[in-house]
């Protein structure tokens, strides 16, 4: 599903982001990326959401060559993937169907299915009475619901996440982990970016780890190993 | 594209202009100051080729036969004359027409000295007016080869200082109206600019979650040429309102100089300065939002 093969990213200045990292994700496997700031995480996930591209090697997504996609089908692309980011990335302006309508009326879903669709996500979440909220009238925690039920509503096969809990407390925590597991037991493959050592201790899944840009361990019901 | 994704899209750009009342202001009123001074500008400029026109209008060239010429000859050179492109009308000038108008202007009472004669009896001709005065020239050597043709009396300086006249109302028209349309392209293009930069962060968040182009600059696309409409009805409304107290209070006031100078009425103008400003102000709206969107969808 997911499969990079000897990756390298470079920027102008300074050493490689990524120095020849391998990986691969098979469908609906549940997978953490972690590591300290500057290990290359962040940059992982840009190259995946096809934000950069790669100094060398190749990046195959959905049997998908993302080094090679053109400027107008990185749009197909991206709707193959949900994104959850730390900061939510909310539509301020809009409510909370409004903002998960949107990614629907981006692939242009009849609005029929979309009054039927918006509201059944929304209840997944846990958000069902609050669809007419602003995202400023919103938690954190309801906030990153939100941004989960956008991600889902038009069922993609891969759910990344960068840094979910990074602005979140325990509890909401913990729920959102709550429910990537379960869209995870529904087939979605599931990889999540995070710095929550708690969690990824807690969940026992695949685990990989980076460090200044190349993967240092890859375990499959794996822990956040703190010293490298 | 489905019906419903093309209604949101209106709606959405209708939605944007809402939400950013400020910038939507400022865009306003920057289309509506340049169409403010556009339609002021067109205003003058097409009142004054009026006038030029009803001067040009007024030149006449005159045509003199030979006295051997006979009547018959005479109306089949009328016919030949009419049939020219650049001739607007020919008017039969008799003798007798021509020594009565003589006397009305040049001898008044000393007239009747003269009983019954007319001094002038072989002076019939044809008074011929032009479409184009700058066409004269190849006119009169048309008419000066006819045979039975006399004399072709001509106005080179009301001629030629009116199509000179003509020429340097076009040009500088053309470099206004450039002008101005540069301006506010780059003033409308800097205001959108202001409003995308305030909405590049929803722009970024639509891309990641896999918006088209399309279906990301539609809406500010559609909400620069609303703008753009908007923009242009304003002026038009403020200047049909002034035209019209100006034009009124020349009237009045200066009767003496609407007698010799013909002013268009606001219908006149308005006839093409409607869809002109409509279509300036779409346009401008629709190449500064579309230009500057595209700068910015590159995620």
């Amino acid at each position: 599903m997911i499969t990079l093969e000897n990756v390298v990213k470079s920027y102008s200045t300074g050493a490689p982001a990524l120095n020849g990292i391998s990986l691969n994700i098979e469908a609906g496997e549940f997978v953490f990326i972690v590591g300290d700031s500057g290990s290359g995480k962040s940059t992982l996930i840009k190259l995946l959401l096809r934000e950069l591209l790669p100094t060398s090697g190749s990046i195959v997504v959905n049997n998908m060559d993302v080094a090679a996609l053109r400027h107008k089908e990185i749009p197909k692309y991206r709707r193959s993937l949900g994104v959850v980011f730390q900061d939510f990335r909310l539509l301020k302006d809009r409510n909370v169907y409004e903002n998960v309508a949107f990614a629907q009326r981006i692939v242009q879903t009849p609005n029929k299915e979309i009054k039927r669709n918006v509201p059944s996500i929304l209840s997944t979440v846990g958000l069902a009475g609050k669809y007419k909220a602003r995202p400023r009238q919103l938690s954190g925690g309801e906030q990153q619901r939100v941004a989960l039920a956008r991600a889902l509503v038009n069922n993609p096969p891969i759910l990344l996440a960068d840094e979910p809990t990074g602005n979140l407390d325990p509890k909401n925590s913990w729920e959102i982990m709550k429910l990537f597991e379960e869209i995870n037991a529904r087939g979605t493959t599931v990889v999540v970016v995070t710095h929550n050592r708690e969690i990824v201790n807690a969940m026992k899944k695949r685990v990989i780890t980076m460090n200044k840009g190349v993967i240092v361990s890859d375990e499959k019901e794996g822990t956040y190993i703190d010293e490298i | 594209m489905r019906f419903s994704t093309l209604i949101y899209t209106i709606k959405q750009g209708v939605i944007n202009i809402f939400r950013n009342k400020w910038y939507s202001l400022a865009s306003m009123a920057t289309i509506s100051a340049c169409l403010f001074m556009f339609g002021i500008f067109y205003s003058v400029v097409a009142n004054f080729q009026h006038i030029v026109k009803e001067a040009q209008n007024g030149v006449a060239v005159t045509v003199f036969f030979n006295e051997d010429t006979s009547d018959d000859r005479i109306k089949e050179i009328g016919e030949m004359i009419r049939k020219r492109p650049e001739v607007s009308r020919a008017e039969f000038v008799s003798s007798d027409e021509a020594w009565e108008n003589f006397k009305d202007v040049y001898l008044g009472e000393y007239a009747d000295g003269f009983g019954d004669d007319n001094p002038i009896k072989d002076s019939e001709n044809y008074e011929v007016y032009l479409n184009d005065v700058s066409m004269q020239d190849s006119l009169v050597t048309y008419l000066e080869s006819i045979q039975g043709v006399r004399k072709v009396n001509r106005s080179d300086i009301t001629a030629n200082t009116l199509s000179g006249m003509n020429r340097l109302i076009g040009y500088v028209s053309i470099g206004i109206i450039a002008i101005l349309l540069a301006v506010s392209v780059f003033l409308i293009s800097n205001t959108v600019t202001i409003g995308i930069s305030v909405r590049k962060e929803e722009i970024n968040i639509m891309k990641y979650i896999g918006a088209t182009d399309f279906f990301v600059r539609a809406p500010f696309v559609i909400e620069g040429m609303l703008i753009g409409a908007v923009g242009s009805l304003l002026p038009l409304a403020i200047i049909y309102f002034i035209y019209n107290n100006v034009l009124e209070y020349v009237t009045t006031r200066f009767q003496m100089l609407t007698q010799l100078l013909k002013f268009l009425t606001v219908d006149q103008v308005f006839q093409v300065l409607v869809p002109v400003s409509l279509l300036i102000g779409i346009g401008i709206g629709f190449v500064g939002s579309f230009s500057t969107v595209r700068k910015h969808i590159r995620v």
